[in-house]
Parts: structure tokens; sequence; C-alpha cells
């Protein structure tokens, strides 16, 4: 069968999925009923007959709110945010491809997400905390269903918000990890094994480590055997995604011509750009975690301005000082690499400790980004591992080390600078685990997707760029 | 007939042009090239890899002139594109076989 007809075959397949689930919604819904302790609410007077949607007695508008416009933000992340943050760094007949991963895998990931991603991440689990059930797929028990005794639409809750407004916000951390590790095998991979691996590792490496750690049952989650610290996804998003792009890298090796022929970026005012609104976006990453209106979105708000902010001064200031001149790609990657550390550190740490988070990240990311690269010879192109996967594993630690009861309001919520060497070793049992997880689910997907249909581009593909040979467009028609 | 053809830094162009129209030449054709001579490149450093940048973008002039005009046009090039710094360009100087004006038809000087 020709690729174009198994493409539109795994089409249909998904669509037919996504009908499924209706009725057994429905039924689902219903058994869950006393648990979510819904109410109805008196429709409008004007129209006796009709019931509004309703939703439980915890529901709460401003919460609810707040996290509907963070998950916006989160989305702008990915496009246009990181797909010109990567676009920019690229060459110039590679820029639609990195732009079209980012597009595609926003569309791609959410509808793995909606069929089965968010009941693997977020179901009770099937395998003793390792790994969420299906009794969510097809988001069953999650969209709106009828409720026969009071005859009136209901909505279930997660917390104070809809539940759906949580899978949504959820949705998008699950669309932007795999985007990341892209920066890796920029140039390189065809987009077919792209997609296809995105997939995978979604279903495999991305909903498990999320259901450890952010699931009610998970083993790294509060419940758990070993409490992470992870507000917004230092290990679930930025560990696991930056230590599989090392392996991509590794596995698919360097682009042709590297360390011969000179392969700077094509336009770093795209890059500015991107990281601009990468930071704007990470707002809503980070304060949105807090899933609600309240004192621990405000603190993670500031602390991720500040450790940014902080991150951003001193990778420029590295370089102002060694190299004479401080760069703004010097400065955009201190920005990321600041906002990359406090994501699992901002409901823990008070702005203040956000900015030796920043500065230890920037420091930590320059020596990957420069020396370590260098030394060890792999070719992640636009450092998704210098970055993500060293920034992400810094910032998991050092929320170890930082955290505060000020902030957390729990005895037990500190750091090794609290005393509690507990939670530093907890923290490095996470970092272990998404690393290991990220390493062993990275090497067999791309084993397998290589075996299937081939990782890499022809020689010829590359030379010629994967804007003509992927997608038969020019980014730059007119110049 | 002389076709003289001046490499000068870009930002010198409009200097040029006024000063060479003031002597009373008619028409030029303008690209923008790159490349080095003694000046050489420069340095260029992204997220700490250094990459050598050996061409550097100048502007470059081609006129032509009849052999009496040809000494006078040199120099107010020489004149106008001249900082005194390494990388002011150079001028080559070559003789012309034919011109043709392709409206009329007309050659060599009645074409200029």
């Amino acid at each position: 069968m020709s690729r174009p007809q198994s493409l539109c075959l795994i089409v249909f397949f998904l669509l037919g999925l996504a009908a499924l689930p209706a009725n057994r919604n429905e039924l689902a819904a219903q058994e869950r009923r006393a648990d979510l302790e819904t109410i109805s609410v008196e429709a409008a007077s004007v129209a006796p007959e009709a019931k509004e949607l309703t939703v439980g007695e915890e529901f709460n508008a401003a919460d609810t709110m707040w996290v509907l416009i963070s998950t916006a933000f989160v989305l702008l992340m990915t496009a246009p945010g990181l797909a010109l943050f990567y676009g920019g760094l690229v060459r110039k007949k590679n820029i639609l491809s990195v732009m079209m991963q980012c597009m595609f895998l926003m569309g791609l990931m959410s509808l793995v997400w909606f069929l089965w991603g968010y009941s693997l991440a977020f179901d009770t689990d099937i395998l003793n905390g390792y790994v969420g059930g299906f009794g969510k797929a097809g988001l069953m028990g999650v969209l709106p269903y009828w409720d026969a005794e009071t005859s009136t639409p209901m909505l279930p809750l997660e917390g104070s918000i809809p539940e759906i407004v949580f899978m949504m916000f959820q949705m998008m951390f699950f669309i932007i990890t795999p985007a990341l590790i892209c920066g890796a095998f920029a140039e390189r991979m065809k987009f077919s094994a792209m997609c296809m691996f995105a997939v995978l590792w979604g279903t495999f490496v991305y909903c498990p480590l999320c259901h450890w750690v952010w699931s009610a049952n998970g083993w790294l989650s509060p419940e758990g055997a070993y409490h992470a610290f992870d507000f917004a996804g230092g290990t679930v998003v930025h560990v696991s995604s930056g230590v599989s792009a090392l392996i991509c890298a590794m596995m698919i090796g360097k682009r042709l011509g590297h360390g011969q022929e000179p392969m700077p970026p094509h336009n770093l005012t795209y890059t500015t750009i991107g990281t601009a609104l990468l930071w704007f976006g990470w707002f809503g990453f980070n304060a949105g975690s807090a899933l609600g209106v309240n004192p621990l979105a405000a603190n993670a708000f500031v602390a991720t301005h500040i450790c940014a902010a902080t991150g951003l001064v001193t990778w420029a200031g590295i370089e102002w000082v060694t190299r004479g001149k401080p760069s703004i790609l010097g400065g955009c990657s201190g920005a990321v690499a600041g906002l990359v550390c406090i994501t699992p550190a901002c409901g823990f740490v008070t702005p203040l400790e956000g900015i030796w988070l920043g500065f230890i990240a920037a420091s930590a990311c320059y020596f990957a980004c420069t020396s370590l690269k260098s030394k060890f010879k792999y070719d992640d192109a636009l450092d998704a591992f210098g970055i993500h996967g060293v920034g992400g594993a810094v910032g998991a630690l050092l929320t170890g080390v930082f955290a505060t009861r000020r902030v957390t309001g729990d005895a037990n919520g500190s750091g090794l600078l609290e005393g509690n060497m507990h939670q530093f070793a907890n923290q490095t049992i996470s970092v272990v685990a998404a690393v290991a997880i990220a390493v062993i689910g990275t090497v067999i997907l791309l084993k397998f997707v290589d075996l299937v249909i081939g990782l890499r581009v022809t020689h010829e593909e590359e030379l010629k760029g994967l804007d003509l040979t992927q997608h038969g467009e020019e980014g730059y028609i007119f110049l | 007939m002389k076709k003289i053809e001046a490499i000068i830094r870009t930002f010198k162009l409009e200097e040029v042009k006024d000063a060479l129209s003031e002597i009373g030449v008619q028409g030029m054709t303008v690209s923008e090239v790159r490349g080095f001579g003694r000046q050489k490149g420069h340095k260029e450093q992204y997220r700490g890899a250094e990459y050598t940048v050996d061409f550097l973008p100048k502007a470059k002039m081609e006129i032509v002139v009849g052999d009496d005009q040809a000494q006078k046009v040199i120099e107010t090039i020489l004149q106008s594109a001249r900082t005194g710094q390494i990388g002011d360009g150079k001028i080559f100087v070559t003789s012309l076989d034919q011109m043709i004006r392709i409206r009329t038809g007309e050659t060599g000087d009645e074409a200029l």
C-alpha cells in the first residue's frame, strides 16, 4: 500500500475511534456522578424547559478563566513561539520544515491526547502507578453528559475547574514537549518519521512519565512513594524532551557537512521574536499550573519572570566577559534556560530563589552548549538537550535545594536549605527516572521507526533542504 | 572607450554617484557584491560556535566613458570613495572594444 493510502486509513481509524465513545461516555459519566457531587442549577426563567450545562458545586469561574487563558498562552509557545525560535536558528532552506513540525504537532498531538493520551496520563492506573488505563479514552467521563435523574446536562470537575479545561491545559504540554525534541534532529529527519516518532514517544514516554508525576496515583506524585516536586514540568516536559533530543541527535547522526561548512542561524530576528513569545507563553505554562487564581499562581508568575531575567543577563554577561561581546542569541538562550529551570520550582520557591536558579541554569546551559557539545561532538542542531535537558535537570534538582515552606505552606514541603534531605533525594530519583524512561523509550522507538520508514532523508534531499523535499514549498520565494 | 569598475564601500555609494554626476557621467550600473582583499573578513559567534565570514558586502560600480574622460572619473572615485582605512576597495580600468545602444543601434562614442 502506498504511503498516502496508509495515511488516509490511519486518519479514518482515528476519526472512527473519536466517534465511538459518545454513548459509553454517558454511561461512565453517570457512574462517576456520586463522586463528583454535582448539583444542578435552575435554568433561566424565560425558558423553563431548557436546562443550562451545569457543573459541580466546587466550580470557580475565576479559576476556570485563568486556566483557559493560560491554555491559550501555552499553545502560543509552540507556534509561533517555538516555531520562530527554532525557525530562525536553522538554515533558510529548512525554515518551513521546522515550522511545519511545530504546527503539525499542534494537530497531531491534540488528537492523540484526545483519543488515548489523556487517559494514559490521568486515568486511574492499570500497572501499580506506572501508567493510566483506558477509562478516559476518547474523553470518556470528561465531556458533558446527560444526567437522567435531574434531566440536566452536566460537566465533570477537576478541582474547581471543569475537567475538560484541565484536560485541554495538559494537552498543550503534550504538544510542546515533542516539539522541543525537533530542535535536535532539525534539518535532517524525514517528516513522516518525525510524525510517527512523536505519536509513539507521546504514548510510551510522555504519558507514563506524566502519570508518575502528576496523576493521583503515580509513584512520583504527592500520593506516591517518592513524591517529586515538579510544578509545571521540569522532569515531565524538559528532562524527558531534552534527554530524548540528545538520543535523537546521536542516533540520527550529524548534519551533512557538520564541522566542515558553516551552519550559522539564518535569521536571529525570528529567534528573538520567538523567545519573547515563549517568555510570554511561559507565564501560562507555570502560573497556569496552579490551576486557579491563588497565591501559588502569583508566586509562580513572579518567580518565572525573575528567573528568566536572571538567566538572560547571566548568559549574555558570561559572553561579554569571556568573548568581549554579549550576543542576542546568548541573551535569548539564557532567558529560555532560566524559564526551563524555574518550571519545576516556581510553585515551591520564592522569586528570590528564582535569581539563584536563573544564574545557575544559565551558567550550566552555557557550559553544555559551548563546551560539552563540542567535546562530545554530537550534533544537537538547536541545543534542545543543552538547554532543555540540562536546564530541566538542574531545575528539578535545585527545586530540592531551594524549596521553602514559605511557599508550600507545609513543614515537609522544603528543600536542602531548610534541612530536608529527603526531598532532594526524591528530586534526584525523579530526574534519574525521567532520564531512564527517555533514554530507553527513545532508543527503542527510534529503532522501530528506522526499521519501518527510515529516520533520515537522503543525502540529496538534505542538500536541497527539507522545505522543498519534504513539503514542496520554499520559505523565501521572493528573495 | 574605457570601462571603469570600482569596488567600493556600500555606504560610500551615494557620495560617489553624486560626485560622478557632477563631472558629467551619464550613466552607471551598480551591483551588490561580496568579496575580500587585504581587509579579510570577520568572525561571528553563535552559542560559542565560531564562524569566519570571508566575504564582505561591497558595491560594484561599472561606468563606461570616453578615453578623454576616464582619468577624471578615476580621480573623482578616488576622492569620493576614500576613507583612508583598509577595505576602501579597488578600481579596475579596461579598454572597451565596442558599445551599442540597443534602442537606436548607435555604436561607439555615439552610444555613450
